[in-house]
């Protein structure tokens, strides 16, 4: 291995990380969004847009990102609509992430006990108290696996965008195949950008999940 | 025990209660006196659990009225926030909200649904902790009680809404036997402390010790209503004899 090629490659590994990292705190934060709209939409079965969420997620979990990727570089662009690529892969991101969230969501939602909601109403809550301060803080609890599961899911995910000519990780990784044939030194240095991204949010997501535990349902 | 006046807390006429095409209660009436403690006794699936959450709004009601102090509230479905909590309801599974202390757990409706002052409702919880024997608890979580110490809580977070009523639906039916004791004589003080209850329990010993009034239903009907120490002893109806006759053999054997 060419140990002064991977050093010199390293500030341009720097550059790109930031722009992994820029991708998926958006796409992580607008996944969370509507993905937290859509579970409470089809929990308290909000007529009509109900079905427009069940629409929505069944297309963004059943089509790959790199298709909403194209879908939203080129095929809008025939039509006319022309976006960044920045722009359509933060897009993408939130569409693909959104509908996963919203499951992990709803599955917390669902977890919450019949008798939990009873009790809130029989001591005088209105939906709105009851929502606030009994049924979300139980279903974030059981929820905060599967929505850190989906983040990590989402960090790597943004790997597809290089498709469309965005400077992340993965598009410098291959400019330097490219360029260079450094074929092992490229995915080695790629390899290790990813872990040292995603190790300390495993981390941090081991210890969430641990403080939010006696929160959980049941005893 | 003569702490009762005449003064009727709850009125229930010709409540019509059905699950789709099942009848549950065809048409119930009933009604308390302030500082009554009214039992409700019955075979599993006689309607009286579901009696009682048609109380609180807690299962739609198909036809009949309900008045608390008088005014009709199964009216407006609305409302029902408003109503529950004049109504204090306790349940069979410990239903303590398990991401919260017992103190955030007794000073939740108080202080959310009531809209009281915090300092007042916290003197007045840890006064009926204390009551309980469980002051020092009031910054664990429920997981850290026991059963009986869990259901004490639920009375005491009933309570601290100073209701008008309380109902307590089959409380210690899924404690350990050592457990019910410590809860049913919560249940008994505040029987003699007057306040105005109505209990669905199969506790036969405690149905004696603290109703006034005993009532047996039956597939939904009032079979019969009677002092305690007219219904244990000499119950009219076949159905109440041989209900009677099933827990006394149970006491026999235990």
């Amino acid at each position: 291995m060419d140990f002064n090629f991977m050093s010199a490659s390293i500030p341009l590994y720097i550059k790109a990380a930031k722009m992994t990292l820029d991708l998926a705190v958006w796409g992580i934060l607008s996944s969370l969004i509507i993905g937290f709209i859509c579970a409470l939409i089809g929990y308290y079965k909000i007529k009509i847009l109900d079905k427009i969420v069940r629409i929505y997620i069944e297309l963004s979990r059943n089509t790959p990102l790199l298709i909403q990727l194209f879908f939203l570089y080129y095929g809008l662009a025939k039509l006319g609509i022309k976006l960044e690529a920045y722009t359509c892969a933060i897009l993408g991101l939130a569409f693909l992430g959104g509908s996963y969230m919203s499951e992990a969501f709803r599955a917390g939602l669902e977890a919450v006990s019949k008798i939990q909601i009873e009790s809130g109403l029989s001591i005088g809550l209105t939906r709105w108290q009851l929502t606030r301060y009994i049924i979300l803080p139980q279903a974030f609890a059981v929820a905060v696996p599967a929505l850190g599961a989906n983040a990590i899911f989402l960090l790597k995910e943004t790997s597809v965008v290089s498709a469309i000519a965005l400077a992340d990780l993965m598009f410098v990784a291959k400019d330097l195949i490219g360029m260079y044939y450094k074929t092992t030194e490229a995915l080695v240095l790629l390899v290790l950008a990813y872990l040292i991204l995603l190790l300390p949010i495993s981390i941090f997501l081991t210890y969430i999940e641990r403080r939010v535990r006696h929160a959980g349902v049941g005893n | 025990m003569a702490k009762q006046s005449n003064e009727k807390v709850l009125e229930v006429r010709h409540l019509n209660k059905k699950y789709g095409e099942t009848v549950v209660l065809p048409d119930f009436n009933f009604e308390v006196q302030r500082g009554e403690v009214v039992v409700l006794l019955g075979p599993s699936g006689c309607g009286k659990s579901t009696f009682l959450r048609c109380l609180n709004g807690l299962e739609e009601i198909q036809a009949g009225e309900i008045k608390l102090n008088g005014q009709i509230i199964n009216a407006d479905a609305t409302k029902w926030h408003v109503v529950r909590q004049k109504i204090g309801m306790v349940f069979q599974s410990y239903d303590l909200f398990p991401h919260m202390t017992i103190l955030e757990n007794i000073l939740l409706g108080p202080i959310k649904a009531q809209g009281r002052d915090r300092l007042e409702v916290l003197q007045q919880a840890e006064k009926l902790l204390e009551r309980v024997g469980l002051l020092d608890k009031k910054e664990a979580y429920p997981s850290q009680l026991s059963g009986g110490q869990k259901q004490r809580i639920a009375i005491i977070r009933a309570l601290c809404m100073n209701p008008e009523i309380m109902l307590f639906d089959e409380v210690t039916a899924s404690l350990d036997p050592e457990m019910v004791r410590e809860v049913l004589d919560v249940m008994l003080e505040l029987a003699q402390a007057g306040m105005t209850m109505v209990i669905v329990t199969h506790e036969m010993g405690f149905a004696k010790a603290a109703a006034d009034r005993v009532i047996f239903i039956d597939q939904g009907q009032i079979i019969e209503e009677a002092t305690p120490e007219l219904f244990f002893t000499s119950p009219k109806s076949e159905r109440a004899k041989k209900f009677l006759n099933i827990f006394k053999f149970n006491e026999q054997v235990s």
